[in-house]
């Protein structure tokens, strides 16, 4: 059930990369929850890294908007205290593990966990969807993340450069114990944050990533673990920067959380 | 629930960069959920429990069976129940999937087939219908009402799998790809075996089966 209505106040008609601001209307929150931005992502065909997809031609894009952030400690303990059951201390174990907000001083309070601005991370999967929902919206699909993050400042797939996949494995070698950078990196070509360099994403299809990448599956005892066409197999095996995405997400259960995993959400558009 | 590592085998084959995924999938896994304990015990006057914290049943999804009949995934409690996730017009693993359950019954006498429910819930929605999954259960001879052919929206099927911890995926020509479980839930919900094995029942997982209902009489 959504906590607050949201009101689109403002969609400039102008191409891509419009931004319309998603005012959180406080109907039912006591707490004044600041604007939340989403932008407008338009249509479009995406070449993913999984085979799977790129074997009948790019896949279609719907367009959609998404947050130009991810969800910040500040929002998330708001989130919390609107929906007290995913407190840690009442959280059912299914949807979430023992680690879930582990780091915050109180079940409702993050102390000095880190600053109001940092993304939150310590977040199941059930925990991202439920607070997606709250904001009238959902995870992206993997599909909606990847094709946002190909862009770059000024390119909608920045992917074949290599000085984008510098930049991002050069994220990669940072060590985990630093700590997390705010959110408000420098926007892409459609306005969207923070996509490389800040933390992993839960996507919506997290367990839809049945990744395989040996296709010697021959007499493979684990073939029938696969129903139809079987596993994915990697398109773009040179693509590391996006497929460890991939590989870190198709390991996951929807309860685990980890100290380097946030969230984003999206609101389909028409 | 189990770890399943499979899940987390990678294969680029660069032996740097599949070892530095290796160390994500294991910090990501190291971090697994504990049993909880259950919360909040039957109070005197017959009150029902409070289910357990790691109960399937937590996850609040509404479901249509094959005779249009509406229930929620929680109605089940009270009997140990056989879950999997299909598609109807899935042509090779599905229909092994059903025989796999088949079979698993048939090592049971009938006073425990009686005390076992199973349910097996499309991952189609878009496709299997009501009309459909009646279909598919009068074509397969499955026994409804004991079990349950079912379906729910794509969001509900989404969070069903995550609870399940089944994967699968959409393909572009209507086929899914998705791993195949045959997962067994206690009286209350929780999680107490799966197994990926098609064809002849797996005598381990049989094993546990006859366990659970022995456990769930008492």
């Amino acid at each position: 059930m959504p906590l607050r209505r949201l009101v689109v106040r403002a969609v400039p008609a102008s191409a891509r990369g419009a931004i319309c601001w998603l005012a959180m209307a406080s109907v039912t929150a006591p707490l004044a929850a600041p604007t939340t931005v989403y932008v407008q992502l338009p249509a479009g065909t995406l070449n993913s890294v999984l085979a799977g997809d790129a074997d009948t031609g790019p896949l279609t894009i719907a367009p959609f908007a998404m947050r130009t952030t991810p969800v910040t400690i500040g929002e998330f303990r708001r989130f919390v205290r609107a929906h007290p059951q995913w407190r840690r201390d009442r959280v059912a174990a299914t949807f979430a593990d023992a680690g879930y907000l582990q780091a915050w001083r109180t079940a409702d309070a993050p102390g000095d966990a880190g600053g109001e601005a940092q993304p939150v991370t310590q977040v199941s999967w059930f925990a991202a969807q439920a607070y997606c929902e709250a904001e009238g919206g959902r995870l992206p699909t993997w599909s909606e993340w990847e094709y946002a993050a190909a862009a770059d400042a000024t390119r909608r797939d920045a992917r074949a450069d290599p000085a984008w996949r510098a930049r991002i494995l050069g994220w990669y070698s940072r060590p985990a114990s630093d700590p997390l950078p705010k959110v408000g990196g420098k926007p892409n070509v459609y306005g969207v944050r923070d996509l490389h360099g800040v933390v992993w994403e839960w996507v919506d299809d997290f367990n839809s990533l049945l990744v395989d990448g040996d296709s010697r599956t021959g007499g493979d005892p684990d073939k029938l673990k696969f129903c139809g066409a079987g596993a994915i197999n990697l398109q773009d095996r040179e693509n590391y920067a996006v497929l460890m995405r991939v590989a870190l997400l198709s390991s996951l259960n929807a309860s685990d959380s980890t100290g380097s995993l946030g969230f984003r959400c999206v609101h389909p558009t028409h | 629930m189990q770890a399943n590592p499979s899940r987390a085998r990678f294969a680029i084959h660069r032996a740097a960069t599949t070892a530095a995924v290796l160390a994500l999938a294991l910090a990501a896994s190291a971090q697994a959920a504990p049993a909880a304990a259950p919360s909040n015990r039957a109070v005197a006057g017959g009150a029902v429990a409070a289910l357990p914290a790691n109960s399937v049943y937590q996850l609040a999804v509404a479901l249509t069976d094959q005779d249009g009949h509406d229930f929620r995934l929680a109605d089940r409690r009270g009997k140990p129940m056989l879950v999997s996730m299909f598609y109807s017009s899935c042509q090779f693993v599905c229909p092994m999937l059903i025989d796999t359950l088949r079979d698993t019954e048939s090592k049971l006498d009938a006073g425990e087939r009686n005390q076992l429910g199973v349910l097996m819930v499309s991952i189609d929605p878009a496709r299997d219908t009501v009309a459909v999954l009646r279909r598919t259960a009068d074509e397969r001879a499955i026994a409804t009402p004991r079990w349950t052919m079912a379906r729910t929206d794509a969001a509900s099927v989404r969070k069903l799998a995550a609870v399940l911890g089944i994967q699968y995926r959409a393909l572009a020509d209507g086929e899914f790809n998705h791993t195949t479980a045959l997962i067994l839930l206690d009286a209350d919900g929780r999680i107490v075996a799966r197994s990926s094995q098609l064809g002849n029942a797996d005598p381990a997982f049989v094993l546990k089966v006859r366990q659970t209902l022995q456990a769930a009489s008492h």
